[in-house]
């Protein structure tokens, strides 16, 4: 079966693609963008501030389940309703540096569309810094070792 | 074959992590790695079997004793792996389209 969503990450390369079809007319699809209680809904996260406008800026606010407060922010560079959003992503109190996005809309048919994800991160270390954010903490730990052990096969 | 199990799969178990990074130090037969473990020997044969299976291993005659070592090719596969990522996104965006599927029955 077809992965609905897809990533691509070039080897020494610091930015990364994700892709996604979706079975939704492309309207809902930036409607989930753009509605606060909505993406609070699906990125699971308080919206303090959501300007959907060019100059714009967002503010999102996430509590983990330690009670600790997690907040991000960005600004919106570009915002062209049902086709493009770009803006800048930011973790606070982070040595993550800030991240570039181009979010672009593509109407599919009247009932599917797709959304591609740029992202352009400061450096090459910051982008696999970023990816390894999604493992579990014992793989991600298991992970740094095993590339340990793969560099030793070069 | 058919491979049954996928490398991610493989490496989410915590005995098959512990396994795989003691024979990231050297080679060692089934019975020199099972000594590691306070699970009974054929519960090891089994997580070596998987190991095999999805190729992160390899096997080799030593003399009258097999040896088990690390593929450094599935290894690397591994070390760039960017499932969890993936799997991350994935389901956020599932939740998106239920989520705007509701939406859209109520306008």
């Amino acid at each position: 079966m077809e992965q609905k969503t897809k990533i691509a990450a070039e080897e020494d390369k610091q930015e990364l693609v994700i892709t996604r079809a979706f079975d939704l007319p492309v309207a809902l699809l930036f409607k989930a963008y753009t509605i606060p209680e909505i993406v609070e809904e699906w990125m699971g996260t308080k919206v303090m501030t959501l300007e959907n406008k060019r100059h714009g800026s967002y503010a999102f606010e996430t509590t983990d389940p330690l009670g600790n407060v997690h907040k991000f922010n960005g600004v919106i560079h570009e915002f062209c309703p049902n086709e493009r959003i770009t803006r800048t992503f930011e973790i606070e109190n982070s040595p993550l540096a800030v991240q570039l996005e181009f979010l672009e809309f593509e109407s599919v048919s009247y009932a599917t569309s797709k959304l591609t994800m740029h992202i352009v991160y400061k450096s090459v270390a910051f982008r696999n810094q970023m990816l390894k954010m999604g493992m579990p903490r014992g793989i991600s730990m298991a992970h740094d070792r095993l590339q340990v052990a793969a560099l030793k096969y070069n | 074959m058919k491979l049954r199990r996928d490398v991610f799969q493989a490496i989410a178990d915590p005995t098959r992590r512990a396994i795989l990074l003691l024979l990231a130090a050297q080679s060692m037969t089934a019975g020199a790695i099972a000594s590691n473990f306070d699970t009974a020997r054929p519960t090891v044969s089994k997580h070596l079997q998987i190991l095999l299976e999805c190729e992160l291993l390899q096997q080799e005659q030593q003399s009258r004793e097999i040896y088990y070592h690390l593929n450094p090719n599935k290894i690397k596969e591994i070390a760039d792996y960017i499932e969890p990522f993936r799997k991350m996104w994935d389901e956020r965006f599932d939740k998106l389209e239920t989520i705007m599927k509701k939406y859209a029955s109520k306008e």
